[in-house]
């Protein structure tokens, strides 16, 4: 991104990741959201002395997972390190983490923006633990007098998965977000909630003058909760260090926080109060040995990735953009490939799923997942239009009623005596009757005016209640007025 | 002498720890003392040998994904100094 036409932005993110155990990472208190405050909680994630963690296998399924759809090398030898430093929300006074020795190695994956496709790399991926819950009891940690913590998140793993500074523009940061996020979805290491907190990310941005080679000072700020968060605070802090260096001043390098209601970011801390984290190995944690057969039983679980997704929808005929909406949520891909083994017109099928399908699940604040009208019953709707029993747009009603009733389309079509109407003789009956009762349109026809039939045709339809083939009632219309 | 002064005063700062001038003093040249005789292990050779990550030589400790009860919250909060509505309550953060 070109500010001004001056500097130009470097960008690296830390994404944080819950992984969907059933359990915490070192302990067998349960990982789920929302239970009551101080209640998912046990001697291990409380800290307390004598106590030793014992690492969760999952974590380590998930993170090589994760690792392996991330193009990531997987660690033959990996360890757990303490992170030093003191804050509430942490139990112990260190994080249990990962230092120099992560679970996965060098990876990346591909954005695409404009059409423009380009590399952004990922620099490791490392299991940790998650930290409390602080509320605080003024609006901001800073105008607090006290603050109540939570531990029922203290010990639910963590994937933090850091990327190179590769990123030159908000729209390249946001396309890697949605990358990455649709990529830990689809292989199912986490739910990707993002509203509960189950990803958060960390920016790193820094400018520079176009055409430097080296970096800028950057500043980091934490623990942004979505997209639009993170957007939003990119486009304060590149504004505010434009303006730093244009007055001629450095940007100071330090951690950041992101004022939500104000939309601007403040200093958290600078680099001389930066933590020393003192890192050292965990020694209440055997390393970790992960062998080739481990890994590649991994490996075979891994579904088809959204890329190769995208690219198989666009080779049955898909747009890139339908193939891209189809496959931004697994719920949604899914679906549409669960159809797509019933009913094989792909295109038809997308324009049907993004178009009604999603308008009444989005009417209904309905996520696809949970759609009254499963994939197989849609594709059965789908055929009764090919088959011409009902038009398509008496189909539209149909679904509206399989969506309210969860029958099946046949036994609407069925119950309602909805089936299009063939039937040569019944569509003449009618015929007649239209053209006896508009003289007038049928002088106009007669005339030249070729929309005339259109409004006959349209009071046919009206007469029939839209049942009546169309195509049939437009040549059979013809024939008697020619 | 490899630890300085500074380099105390700087931990001590780091571990929340208040020192005095004399225990300043004392601690500067204990840490060297321990360091000093760690330096011993510098006449081995350890060009080939691997950094120790673990005094024991264990791997893969692991446990299944299940879950175990969960402690009573009164038992949770029972050391607290201070508590309230469910709570562990800190004094300002920042």
């Amino acid at each position: 991104m070109v500010i001004a036409d001056k500097y130009e932005m470097v960008c690296g993110l830390e994404v944080h990741v819950e992984l969907q155990t059933k359990t915490k990472i070192f302990c067998g208190c349960t990982t789920e959201f929302g239970g009551e405050q101080n209640t998912h909680v046990c001697p291990v994630c409380l800290g307390l002395p004598g106590t030793l963690p014992v690492l969760n296998r999952e974590v380590v399924n998930y993170a090589i997972k994760a690792g392996l759809a991330l193009n990531c090398e997987i660690a033959e030898f990996s360890k757990f390190d303490r992170k030093n430093y003191f804050y509430p929300d942490l139990t112990k006074d260190y994080q249990t983490s990962q230092f120099d020795l992560p679970i996965c190695g060098k990876g990346g994956l591909e954005i695409e923006v404009d059409g423009e496709k380009k590399w952004i790399g990922i620099t490791r991926a490392h299991m940790e633990e998650d930290a409390g819950k602080l509320v605080h009891s003024g609006e901001t940690i800073t105008t607090s007098y006290e603050s109540s913590v939570d531990y029922n998140r203290a010990g639910v793993p963590l994937l933090e998965i850091v990327s190179e500074p590769d990123m030159r523009s908000i729209p390249e940061v946001l396309a890697y977000l949605e990358q990455l996020v649709q990529i830990l979805e689809y292989t199912e290491v986490s739910d990707c909630r993002m509203e509960q907190g189950s990803v958060r990310f960390d920016v790193n941005v820094s400018l520079r003058p176009i055409g430097a080679t080296t970096f800028g000072i950057r500043t980091e700020t934490k623990n942004l909760n979505s997209f639009s968060s993170v957007r939003r605070c990119l486009e304060y802090e590149v504004a505010r260090q434009a303006r730093v260096l244009d007055a001629g001043e450095n940007v100071v390098q330090e951690t950041r926080t992101w004022d939500e209601g104000k939309g601007i970011t403040l200093t958290l801390r600078s680099k001389e109060e930066a933590h020393d984290y003192r890192y050292f190995p965990e020694p209440d944690l055997a390393p970790l040995v992960i062998d080739q057969e481990w890994v590649e039983g991994i490996r075979k679980t891994l579904p088809e990735l959204p890329v190769a997704r995208r690219a198989r929808l666009q080779g049955l005929g898909l747009s890139a953009y339908d193939a891209g909406v189809i496959t931004s949520g697994k719920a949604m891909a899914d679906y549409f490939d669960t159809a797509l083994s019933y009913y094989s017109d792909a295109k038809t099928l997308a324009n049907w799923v993004m178009g009604d399908v999603t308008r009444l699940l989005n009417s209904n604040q309905c996520s696809v997942a949970d759609s009254p009208i499963s994939a197989k019953q849609l594709a059965e709707l789908l055929e009764l239009i090919d088959k011409g029993t009902i038009s398509g747009k008496i189909a539209k009603s149909v679904l509206e009623e399989m969506y309210s009733t969860g029958k099946d389309a046949k036994i609407i079509v069925k119950e309602k005596g909805l089936a299009q109407i063939s039937d040569e003789g019944a569509l003449l009956g009618i015929i007649d009757s239209i053209i006896a009762a508009n003289p007038q349109s049928v002088e106009d026809y007669r005339a030249g005016k070729d929309r005339a039939i259109g409004f006959l045709v349209g009071q046919i339809m009206k007469a029939t209640k839209g049942q009546a083939n169309p195509g049939l009632v437009n040549q059979l219309l013809k024939q008697k007025l020619s | 002498m490899a630890i300085s002064r500074e380099d105390v005063e700087y931990v001590a700062a780091l571990a929340r720890l208040e020192l005095t001038e004399q225990e300043t003093q004392e601690y500067t040249e204990q840490l060297n003392s321990i360091l000093d005789y760690a330096a011993m292990l510098e006449q081995l050779d350890t060009d080939n040998v691997r950094p120790t990550a673990h005094a024991v030589p264990l791997h893969n400790v692991l446990r299944k994904d299940q879950v175990n009860e969960s402690i009573p919250r009164e038992k949770a909060l029972r050391n607290a100094p201070d508590a309230d509505e469910g709570f562990f309550r800190v004094p300002k953060i920042v």
